[in-house]
């Protein structure tokens, strides 16, 4: 007799469960993602609007019925049959002047957002995995980031390094990190408690494996939420820069510096259909982003059980 | 006794923590020898050291601890002399370790199949698709079903029996020739208990790696265990075989831990025997032995003089004044 049922006797030892048969899974993650997506009806349309924007942005000189930057001979002309929104002052169309602005706005949002992700979370992962004087240090310089006044602080580096599109998208990456750094690093703080992130350690795994591997793919969803409404805020920004004409300079068309022909009291009491539709077209493009953003904080929330 | 001839020896280890009070011995002069293919347990109640124990050896102990004494030889080499990346190359290859939590264990956000091959891919340098049929076969070896749809799942579609059974999986996949388990089944229902321990338990024999199982339940002892070490505040106070410890326990902890095993035959009326008193908190200030405060058998010489670990019988080491030969005064230290 063992000394197993020797000293607890009774029980007998149960069979193995290999033979068991298991449910099929549930709702794929995929699945789950696009239903509740869809609850916010706001947040489809405005991925509808993105969606016609980047195609807008792509297709340029096909759907642009005039070059933006060809001069033709009305200037300051009203919506007309010729010209579906008017021209401006100097005789540029300005429908095709608002689609090719899209690029701009775009490429300035998305782009700069990639630069301010991807420093933000390599900061973000080292700080908060090493802690210690690592920590202290990237959070100081994290701070001091933060409490610059920021537009300030872009417009003083937009008149050093001068103005144009692609200083403009490093402008802008290059001082959007802070925020995305600081939601990484605290992620990982909670993460690198985690027992699996432990049972990756006793695996003989190497650090920077463990930070890229194991904990990065835990950070997505936050790092995406935050990246949508950072893409909002790149915009506004632009168009901000480019209103007082620091940033994408004319004759390449931006909304912000079409806006900026708002400047002058008569072009804004007599000819609106120079600075409506650029406004209108920032509004939309920002206010998309926001919903598409809302709803994917309440679709990729792991405590959200709807 | 020489450390050459096991697997796994432990020599006089000390493992400390820094506190606003000074330095806490929390581990104090702990030995033992693992031979390959035995399974040694460590016994003993919350706070007794086992899980630091274990953590010293993989030199996994976190901020604010460390080891300050003794030696721990890992075929032949003392492991606390080796470098970050040498001792990675042991964890999960030659050591490797299983946790009481399988329903955290798994990373939520990768699937089986990437968590199983990592390990094997980075540790035997094999190629994506070795690997695969490799983790493929070990899941089936501990029993999963639909093996083949598993590797594509990701944790949150298994139950915690089959979790832990992954973890095994895991474990064993590099053919370590240490698994240290701890607490492997203590967070898992009691039915799936017995079945984890066996599939552990056999998978083990067959592969010839030694187990170091910390536990705190008699029972998967009886079940597993070849050797037991018993620990007290830091310290162990008995080693010797499992069929000896239950048998002839010479410990009074020992006694009393086994007095207070539940039984299904005992009397229904009969209340359930305890050792009165707690573990002592500030035990390293103690300078006798550490049981004497609940111990029914103490003398003049246990509060004021700490026992050594002596020999009592073959293979058999105690630490208690009260004992056999060490009694009459008359005994050898159990590691030198």
């Amino acid at each position: 007799m063992n000394l197993f049922e020797r000293y607890f006797t009774g029980r007998k030892e149960p069979q193995l469960d290999t033979d068991m048969i298991w449910p099929e899974g549930d709702e794929s993650s995929i699945k789950l993602f696009t239903r509740r997506f869809k609850k916010h009806k706001l947040a489809v349309a405005g991925l509808g609007v993105i969606i016609i924007l980047t195609l807008c942005a792509i297709f340029a000189p096909l759907i642009a019925p005039y070059d933006p930057t060809t001069v033709t001979e009305s200037f300051g002309a009203a919506p007309s049959m010729d010209h579906l929104m008017g021209t401006d002052q100097v005789g540029r169309d300005q429908l095709s002047r608002l689609i090719y602005s899209a690029r701009v706005s775009l490429s300035v949002g998305v782009g700069s957002i990639l630069i301010a992700v991807a420093i933000g979370t390599i900061l973000g992962l080292i700080s908060g995995y090493f802690g210690g004087w690592i920590d202290s240090l990237i959070m100081r310089i994290t701070d001091m980031f933060m409490a610059f006044p920021y537009i300030m602080l872009i417009l003083v580096v937009a008149s050093i390094v001068g103005p144009g599109l692609m200083n403009m998208i490093i402008i802008l990456g290059v001082l959007g990190w802070p925020g995305i750094a600081r939601l990484v690093r605290g992620n990982v703080l909670t993460l690198k408690e985690a027992e699996y992130v432990k049972a990756s350690v006793v695996l003989g795994y190497s650090t920077p494996r463990i930070l890229f591997h194991h904990i990065l793919p835990n950070t997505v969803a936050p790092i995406l939420i935050y990246a949508t409404s950072g893409i909002a805020g790149a915009i506004l920004d632009e168009a901000a820069l480019s209103f007082l004409g620091l940033g994408v300079q004319p004759p390449t068309p931006s909304w912000g510096n079409m806006l900026a022909s708002a400047q002058s009291l008569t072009v804004l009491t007599s000819q609106p259909w120079l600075w409506i539709p650029p406004g209108v077209m920032i509004i939309l493009s920002v206010l998309s982003i926001n919903f598409v953003g809302d709803a994917l904080r309440d679709a990729l929330d792991p405590k959200n059980t709807k | 006794m020489t450390e050459m001839d096991d697997l796994l020896a432990v020599n006089h280890l000390q493992t400390a923590f820094d506190t606003d009070q000074g330095l806490v011995v929390s581990v104090d002069d702990v030995s033992f020898r693992l031979k390959p293919g035995e399974t040694l347990a460590l016994v003993g109640e919350s706070g007794s050291g086992k899980s630091v124990t274990a953590l010293s050896v993989m030199q996994l102990l976190g901020k604010g601890s460390r080891i300050v004494g003794g030696k721990v030889w890992f075929e032949g080499t003392n492991v606390l002399e080796l470098d970050d990346k040498l001792m990675r190359e042991i964890r999960g290859n030659k050591i490797s370790m299983i946790f009481q939590e399988p329903m955290t264990s798994l990373n939520p956000v990768l699937t089986i199949g990437y968590q199983m091959c990592e390990s094997i891919m980075l540790h035997l340098k094999q190629s994506k698709k070795e690997a695969r049929e490799a983790a493929i076969a070990m899941l089936r070896k501990v029993g999963l079903p639909r093996v083949e749809q598993i590797m594509d799942e990701y944790p949150l579609a298994l139950s915690g029996g089959m979790r832990q059974r992954v973890m095994i999986a895991m474990a064993l996949s590099c053919k370590p020739k240490v698994l240290i388990a701890d607490e492997p089944t203590t967070a898992l229902d009691v039915t799936v208990q017995a079945q984890i321990m066996q599939l552990m338990k056999e998978l083990c024999e067959e592969s010839g790696t030694a187990i170091l199982l910390i536990t705190h339940d008699l029972g998967v002892v009886a079940e597993m265990a070849d050797r037991v070490l018993v620990m007290y505040a830091g310290q162990v106070v008995e080693e010797t075989d499992v069929y000896t410890l239950f048998d002839h326990p010479e410990h009074p902890y020992t006694k009393g831990l086994l007095k207070s095993i539940p039984r299904i035959d005992a009397d229904e009326h009969e209340s359930l025997e305890s050792i009165p008193g707690v573990v002592p908190v500030r035990y390293q200030n103690i300078a006798g032995c550490r049981f004497y405060n609940r111990c029914p058998i103490a003398t003049e010489t246990c509060k004021s003089v700490l026992p050594p670990l002596a020999i009592t019988n073959e293979g058999h080491y105690t630490r208690c004044w009260e004992v056999g030969n060490i009694k009459e005064g008359v005994w050898e230290e159990a590691y030198e």
